[in-house]
C-alpha cells in the first residue's frame, strides 16, 4: 500500500492530504506556485502507487480559494489518473468540488472538470 | 537620477491612481511579497468579494506570465544585457469606479514577437463563450512545459477579467523587444 502523502500549505501551496488507506484524499487552500509540475509531481506519483491497490472507493475533496492555470492542468492531469482507476474498475471514485458561495468561477472550474473528465463531480457550496 | 525627480515620479503615480509599483529582478520572492501585500489591502478594502478574486487571480496569471517570460529569456541567452534579461516593471492600479489595472512591460526576444501579438489577437477577437471552450480545449490538449506556462495564462487573463488585452510592442534591438501588456478588471 502507499504511504501517506501529507504536505503542509504554504502562501503560494496548497495542503495535501492523501490517504491510502481509506482512499481519502484532500486538496486545499491556494494553489498558485510558479512551478505547479514542481509541486504536483509527487501527487501524480503518490496516485500511481495508490493505483496498485486502491481503497474501494476513493473520495478526493477539492477546496481550493485560488488555482493559477499551471496548477489547472495539474489538476486535470489527477483527475485523468482517478478516471483510470475508475475505468479499471479498481475503485469507485468521486469528485468533491468545494466552491465559496459567491465564488461562481470557481464552480463553473467544476464544471468544466466535470466536462473534460469522466468522473462524478459534486458540486458543494460552502 | 537627481533626487528632485522623485517628486515627479510620484506625482506621476499618484496621478496615475498606482497603489503599487516595481521595476527590477522579478523573482519567485518578490511575487510571494506583491500577494501578501495585495492580499493585506484588499483585506481592509470595502470591496465586492467577487471582483477581489476576479483581481487577484488576473494578478497572479499577470506576474507569472511575465516571470516565465523572464525564466525563458535567461534560458536563451545568458550573456545579454543584464537590463534586459532580469529586468521587469509592474504597475498595480485602482482607477475610477472600482477598475483595477495591471500592467506588466518586460523584454522578450524580438523573434517571438509576432507570435504572441498573433495569440493576443485571437484571444481578444473571440467572445466569452468561444474564449470559455478555447481555454478548455487547450486545458484537455496542451501539455505543461516545466516552466509551468502551458499557454492558459493570457487566455485566462482575458477570461477573468472580462476585458479585451490591451498590448503594446516596443521596438528595442534587432534582437529584442520591449513587451507591455494591461489588463483592466471591472
Amino acid at each position: 500500500m502507499a504511504d501517506n502523502l501529507i504536505i503542509d500549505g504554504t502562501n503560494k501551496t496548497p495542503v495535501v492530504q492523501f490517504i491510502a488507506g481509506t482512499g481519502k484524499m484532500e486538496i486545499s487552500g491556494k494553489s498558485i506556485p510558479e512551478n505547479s509540475f514542481g509541486f504536483y509531481q509527487p501527487l501524480l506519483l503518490w496516485i500511481d502507487q495508490y493505483a496498485a491497490a486502491p481503497a474501494p472507493k476513493t473520495e478526493i475533496k477539492i477546496l481550493l480559494e485560488y488555482f493559477n492555470t499551471s496548477s489547472s492542468k495539474c489538476l486535470l492531469d489527477i483527475f485523468r489518473k482517478l478516471e483510470a482507476i475508475k475505468k479499471a474498475g479498481k475503485s469507485e471514485v468521486v469528485v468533491l468540488w468545494n466552491y465559496e458561495e459567491e465564488d461562481e468561477d470557481m464552480m463553473e472550474a467544476g464544471q468544466d472538470y466535470n466536462s473534460l473528465v469522466d468522473l462524478p463531480f459534486e458540486l458543494i457550496k460552502i | 537620477m537627481a533626487h528632485t525627480d522623485l517628486y515627479n515620479i510620484y506625482l506621476n503615480m499618484e496621478k496615475e491612481n498606482i497603489i503599487l509599483s516595481f521595476k527590477g529582478d522579478i523573482t519567485k520572492d518578490l511575487l510571494s511579497s506583491v500577494y501578501q501585500i495585495v492580499e493585506a489591502r484588499m483585506a481592509i478594502e470595502n470591496e465586492d468579494p467577487k471582483r477581489k478574486k476576479k483581481f487577484y487571480h488576473v494578478l497572479v496569471e499577470c506576474l507569472q506570465n511575465m516571470y516565465h517570460h523572464m525564466e525563458s529569456m535567461q534560458a536563451v541567452d545568458s550573456t545579454m544585457p543584464g537590463e534586459y534579461s532580469g529586468s521587469g516593471i509592474f504597475t498595480i492600479g485602482k482607477e475610477e469606479e472600482n477598475t483595477y489595472r495591471i500592467n506588466t512591460g518586460n523584454f522578450i526576444l524580438k523573434e517571438n514577437a509576432d507570435n504572441l501579438k498573433e495569440r493576443i489577437d485571437k484571444i481578444n477577437s473571440l467572445s466569452p463563450l468561444e474564449l470559455k471552450a478555447y481555454y478548455l480545449e487547450k486545458l484537455g490538449s496542451t501539455e505543461l512545459s516545466d516552466k509551468g506556462g502551458a499557454g492558459l495564462g493570457i487566455i485566462d487573463i482575458a477570461r477573468k477579467s472580462g476585458n479585451k488585452i490591451e498590448y503594446d510592442f516596443r521596438f528595442i534591438s534587432e534582437l529584442y523587444t520591449f513587451f507591455t501588456l494591461s489588463a483592466k478588471i471591472n
